[in-house]
């Protein structure tokens, strides 16, 4: 396998926005699966991960808390890249062609494609609505300053904002298990010229510029 | 389970069956509170003071007899004062203990995530385990009365037990035993409606139409009761809920939120995982990177 260096790789994550993803990664398991262990009796035995029921409660929002300023410091730079074009309309209404895995019937896909571009506005949706109900629910420092009505409400927002995150990561992970090189590519930063040219024409089109940047 | 003499009609999140092999013959209890025979003088608080080895911080006087201002986690119950005006000019002081009411219902239970935190005894009393409480304060989330109270020591919520350590062989709540007025008493859930019911008849004939009964069909009935002067406006006695139930939004996150929720993470997971065994690795192949790479000659030539 060709080097990072090499003519046939392309720089998909710099450095700092590998370890940016993996540090909203290690908050969000320590999130989720304390947050999950309170949801339904069926996970209460994820508490274990944090050390127990009441280490949980106590960790559950550090950790979300640290999840939201991970994902804003690695999101913000990687933001304009996930504008809506009129191709990702095209890519969506071959959702089919997409899950059968025939990508020939697909549009051109810049960096991000259709699917990974709202996958970050759902995420960062619910990450603002995890933080606001979270602050409200958070029993050892705000709760007391908030209604009895609010904080119910806050529960279920909660709740429900969480589950559509974790449903979404769900499918952001099945996505990156299944197309090969993707893992390696957040782990080492590079992709082949093959993948790009297979996955992000447009993207690999651009990188491939001999005046391109990187 | 501490107290293994009671049987368990209902663990806070568990899904699967309670020790209830006595269940059979235990009968329902409650406590009745006949607020028109209350002098005020916290015998009862005092009592379960004692009994629970409970003690509050000294606080401040803040005009009024309400002392402690409301319930702490060293205070299981409160006397509430109010004093209040009724149409014909005469004032009435209406004074009520307040304390957990044990919900046939209970909110607090359904509210809790940690298995067997909040427990419901056959007998009715509801009970906070607090070796089992993780301090999420989702009790206090999920009570329609607003009772239970978190240690800022300890991080985990306390309440009035009914005294279940003494009902559970065979004695009477500490409060119980201590009024001085027999205002509060207690027996069979049966028995404490049947008396209450005659008290009523006797206080409607002493020119009070509207006494009654407190047992609230919103949370199902409760195993704490109250005969009330003003049965219509429960709200005269420091804000009685006139008609308390688990609040819709607690309803609504801890019932059909739970299984459906859960159900769709599974089958997002699995349909991820079925459809990759259904059409393979989505992998670059050789042709892919001869195309590429004969792309980039171009671009680059």
């Amino acid at each position: 396998m060709a080097d990072a260096h090499s003519p046939d790789m392309i720089v998909r994550y710099t450095p700092a926005e590998r370890l940016g993803h993996w540090v909203v990664v290690i908050f969000f398991v320590l999130a989720a699966a304390s947050g999950l262990a309170l949801f339904h009796p069926a996970l209460f035995w994820m508490s274990g991960l944090l050390g127990g029921g009441p280490w949980s409660v106590v960790l559950h929002p550090f950790a979300g808390l640290a999840m939201c300023v991970a994902f804003y410091v690695f999101v913000r730079p990687l933001w304009h890249h996930n504008r809506m074009e009129p191709r990702d309309r095209a890519w969506l209404s071959a959702i089919r062609d997409v899950v059968d895995n025939r990508e020939d019937r697909l549009p051109e896909v810049g960096r991000y494609n259709a699917g990974q571009k709202i996958l970050v506005y759902v995420l960062a949706g619910c990450l603002i609505a995890l933080f606001v109900s979270g602050i409200v629910i958070w029993r050892s420092y705000f709760s007391g300053y908030f209604g009895i009505s609010i904080i119910r409400a806050s529960a279920l927002l909660h709740a429900f904002a969480a589950f559509i995150l974790v449903a979404g990561i769900l499918v952001h992970v099945s996505a990156a298990l299944w197309v090969k090189g993707s893992v390696p590519a957040m782990m080492s930063g590079t992709v082949t010229l093959g993948w790009a040219f297979k996955h992000h024409r447009a993207w690999f089109r651009e990188m491939i510029r001999p005046s391109s940047g990187r | 389970m501490p107290l293994q003499s009671l049987d368990i009609r209902r663990r806070s999140a568990t899904t699967t069956p309670s020790p209830a092999a006595r269940v059979g013959a235990t009968a329902e209890v409650a406590k009745l509170i006949d607020t028109s025979k209350c002098i005020g003088c916290k015998a009862c608080q005092t009592a379960c003071m004692e009994w629970n080895d409970l003690r509050d911080e000294i606080g401040t006087s803040s005009g009024v007899l309400d002392n402690p201002r409301d319930l702490t986690d060293q205070s299981w119950t409160v006397m509430r004062f109010s004093e209040y005006e009724n149409p014909k000019g005469d004032l009435e002081w209406l004074i009520r203990k307040d304390g957990c009411m044990h919900c046939e219902d209970p909110g607090c239970l359904k509210a809790c995530p940690s298995p067997g935190a909040i427990v419901q005894y056959a007998n009715g009393i509801v009970d906070f385990h607090e070796e089992q409480c993780i301090g999420c304060g989702y009790c206090v989330t999920g009570c329609p009365f607003d009772i239970p109270r978190i240690s800022k020591r300890d991080h985990k919520a306390y309440k009035c037990t009914l005294c279940s350590d003494r009902v559970a062989v065979g004695l009477e709540p500490a409060c119980v035993k201590a009024c001085p007025t027999g205002a509060i008493s207690y027996g069979t859930k049966e028995q404490m409606t049947h008396d209450a019911a005659e008290r009523v008849v006797d206080l409607k004939s002493r020119g009070f139409d509207q006494a009654g009964l407190y047992d609230p069909a919103g949370v199902g009935g409760t195993h704490v009761m109250y005969v009330l002067h003003h049965a219509d406006q429960p709200g005269l006695y420091s804000g009685l809920a006139a008609q308390p139930r688990v609040s819709p939004l607690v309803r609504l996150w801890k019932g059909a939120t739970k299984p459906l929720a859960l159900g769709t993470m599974v089958l997002v997971a699995l349909a991820g995982f079925l459809n990759y065994v259904r059409v393979g690795p989505n992998e670059t192949r050789e042709e892919d990177e001869q195309s590429a790479e004969r792309e980039k000659e171009r671009a680059n030539g």
